[in-house]
């Protein structure tokens, strides 16, 4: 691959001299590479530490909200002024995939450019375009700093995004103005170096911002000078995105990748639908004599029902918590939340998501404190014998679960379909069914529906409005 | 309103309704609620719609219990009305409340009850849209009008248009609040609140919604729930506004604007 630099030269930074570059390169994407399969596999095991649940079906459907939500930003456009800003940065990261594929190819093979000779006046379109972009997912990103930082929207400043949330939500930002600063430069200095070497710089064309600015701002300039920023931009290009990469599984960036998935395996019922539980069904119906001939259960221990921890949740919740972006759409339309109470359906998502890292770490540590006490002789810590005495309700307080009145505009809320009604349920039916806790004043409800079928304990008959009768 | 027969009773006589009407424990036993029950009783009967209740054999959906957690009331309520529903052989609901619609319709079939389910506000336009029901021409000295989507027909099944249809056959002046069908704001009630107090904090929720409602300047709102009517007739006393405005459901509002 090396026969693509021949015309070596022993100055550094002359473009020539491809092969330490090219050695470097290869080392950081092996480097990269690696780290990311060990980090985004952390990810999956952590997903799947969420108890099977098979969402097939209706394929159609699926890939229609993949494609006009994930795809298509439809529930962005509730909110239009930041709809318009995100969809600049989104436009701008996807359209530059292309570029970075080209990076990557050059990378790898020591080339310049090499799409650019192929593609012709294409190529100077598409690079146009992507710098077009920038420009505007800069002004987008200014924006959404300020939005953060000096004129803070109301739902960035809840109580849950103090600390990391807020930090993680500026590097990204600030990344993304060095990455456009990086396109840029490299651009700029291309546009002049092709005149002065056109046996390496192949012509591109006469692109859209950096045709221009290139050669106003750096016409006579000194040529290494000119490598070098050029050699800068593209380094710094590529090492952003590789940084990135190993980034967002630590951040609540994760949302470019996972609201692809999230999109495709959300729930197509009726938002109003709470999930049956068949096992409480079939005992019901033994109980009242209706059972389909099965013998009576005999539990050796009492069963739990409901979510208490994350290995209770279904493994799609925990992938709506790692495609969580915390923009708090949720929160902000939440009656509880919007009337001072604890809840906010944001938290519930974060707090999934730092439980079932805590146990992904926990995991990794392998150490035997964290096997159950009742298994503790047979063998290495795994997630079927995991207990380290914590839970989700270490987290999420009963408050919060009972200040939920199950309104669902969390659900439409939310921009990628995350549902953080559902983990509220399964953790209610844990409270009340395993816990036998609860308000107390949904006892006297309970009592009434049990004894009399109706949700108010009253002595009138179930009929007695149709006595008034005026004929 | 005339005499209201059970579906034993119909059956008795070995007669079947063309649609059991599904009253709710807030129809049956809340006095505001029950008003509601007979004002769509009455509808049905000037619209000579044969329908039948299941009178002392109703029991609770379950609704509020599934949802505050306690899945084994749910489901003991639940199994038990769908083995009356099915020894009556019935084919078709409509509920005045969109808990007990939402149930009925999304979550009974997964227990063996499979049965056409619609909510009355969906039953009251086309019966006006056939004519059965009809109301006087003049619109405009009704007033303003502001209508309040329940979560459960709302958010939770879709329905936003079907009961705006039917208020504006009968007023010229819709006016709606800020956030309306799928960004309507819960009245408070849903998920068990209704059952118990508040958590924590500064305000309550339906008075939130029920300041909204006096920002449009209607003389009513309408709702399509017995727990909103609770909760914005509530609203609307702690801010001391019974003078200015009054909380109907869906059906009063047709009731009052009836042709003879």
């Amino acid at each position: 691959m090396l026969f693509l630099s021949g015309k070596q030269v022993s100055h550094f930074y002359t473009p020539h001299c491809m092969g330490i570059q090219q050695i470097f390169f290869l080392i950081t994407l092996i480097i990269v590479g690696s780290a990311a399969v060990r980090s985004y596999g952390r990810v999956f095991r952590n997903i799947r530490l969420g108890r099977d649940e098979v969402i097939d079906g209706n394929e159609g459907a699926r890939w229609k909200n993949v494609l006009l939500v994930a795809f298509g930003q439809k529930k962005m456009f509730t909110r239009i002024v930041p709809a318009f800003l995100h969809l600049f940065i989104y436009l701008a990261f996807l359209i530059t995939q292309i570029e970075l594929i080209e990076i990557v190819v050059d990378g790898v093979f020591g080339t310049h450019r090499i799409f650019a000779p192929f593609l012709g006046t294409f190529y100077t379109l598409i690079i146009s375009v992507i710098e077009m972009l920038s420009v505007l997912a800069l002004v987008a990103t200014l924006a959404f700093l300020w939005r953060r930082n000096v004129k803070p929207v109301g739902r960035f400043v809840k109580p849950e995004m103090t600390g990391w949330p807020s930090i993680d939500a500026n590097i990204i930002l600030l990344a993304e103005i060095v990455l456009i600063g990086a396109i840029f430069s490299m651009n700029s200095a291309d546009a002049v170096l092709q005149g002065l070497d056109s046996d390496y710089y192949p012509s591109t064309g006469k692109f859209a911002i950096s045709g221009l600015f290139g050669p106003a701002l750096m016409e006579n300039w000194d040529k290494n000078v000119l490598v070098l920023i050029e050699r800068a931009g593209w380094w710094v290009h590529i090492l952003v995105v590789f940084g990135f990469i190993l980034y967002l599984p630590i951040s609540k960036h994760l949302h470019i990748l996972f609201a692809f998935p999230n999109t495709y395996f959300a729930r197509l019922e009726p938002a109003g639908q709470m999930t049956n539980m068949p096992e409480v069904m079939q005992e019901v119906k033994s109980m009242l004599g209706l059972g389909e001939g099965q013998t009576e259960t005999n539990y050796d221990e009492l069963p739990e029902f409901g979510a208490k921890d994350v290995f209770d949740l279904s493994w799609k919740n925990i992938l709506d918590a790692y495609t969580c972006t915390e923009c708090g759409r949720c929160t902000a339309e939440c009656p509880a939340n919007l009337t001072g109470k604890k809840l906010s359906p944001r938290k519930i998502m974060m707090d999934v998501r730092d439980r079932a890292e805590e146990v992904g770490r926990n995991l990794d540590s392998g150490s035997s404190k964290f096997i159950h006490v009742d298994h503790q002789t047979n063998g290495r810590l795994s997630p079927k014998n995991y207990d380290d005495g914590k839970s989700l309700f270490d987290r999420i307080s009963a408050e919060e679960l009972h200040a939920c009145t199950t309104c669902n505009a969390c659900v439409e809320a939310c921009p990628v379909l995350i549902n953080p009604l559902d983990i509220i349920l399964q953790m209610r039916r844990y409270e009340i069914l395993t816990k036998s806790a609860g308000p107390q004043d949904w006892v006297p409800m309970f009592t009434s529906l049990e004894n009399s079928g109706s949700v108010w304990q009253i002595s009138t008959e179930r009929d007695a409005w149709t006595q008034d009768v005026n004929t | 309103m005339k005499p209201v027969e059970s579906i034993a009773e119909m059956s008795g006589r070995g007669d079947k309704p063309e649609i059991l009407f599904w009253v709710g424990c807030a129809g049956s036993f809340d006095p505001r609620a029950q008003k509601v029950t007979r004002a769509f009783c009455e509808l049905l009967q000037k619209a000579g719609i044969s329908f039948a209740i299941l009178g002392k054999e109703e029991q609770c959906t379950g609704d509020p219990a599934r949802r505050a957690g306690n899945e084994f009331v749910f489901q003991m309520l639940a199994l038990q009305n769908i083995q009356t529903l099915n020894a009556y052989s019935i084919e078709k609901i409509v509920t005045t409340c969109p808990h007990c619609f939402n149930i009925l319709k999304n979550e009974y079939p997964q227990l063996g009850g499979n049965y056409e389910v619609i909510h009355h506000t969906q039953l009251l336009k086309s019966l006006l849209e056939e004519g059965k029901i009809k109301v006087a021409e003049s619109k405009s000295d009704r007033g303003k009008v502001t209508y309040h989507d329940s979560c459960y027909l709302g958010r939770a099944n879709q329905v936003y248009e079907a009961p705006r249809d039917v208020l504006n056959h009968l007023t010229t002046q819709l006016v709606e609040m800020e956030r309306n069908r799928a960004k309507g704001l819960c009245c408070g009630a849903g998920g068990g609140q209704m059952f118990k107090e508040d958590e924590p904090g500064d305000k309550r929720i339906n008075i939130e919604r029920t300041e909204e409602a006096l920002r449009t300047g209607a003389n009513s709102i309408v709702v399509n729930c017995p727990f909103c009517l609770t909760m914005m007739t509530d609203g609307v006393k702690a801010k001391d506004k019974q003078e200015n405005i009054m909380v109907y459901d869906l059906s009063e509002m047709i009731l009052k604007s009836m042709i003879e």
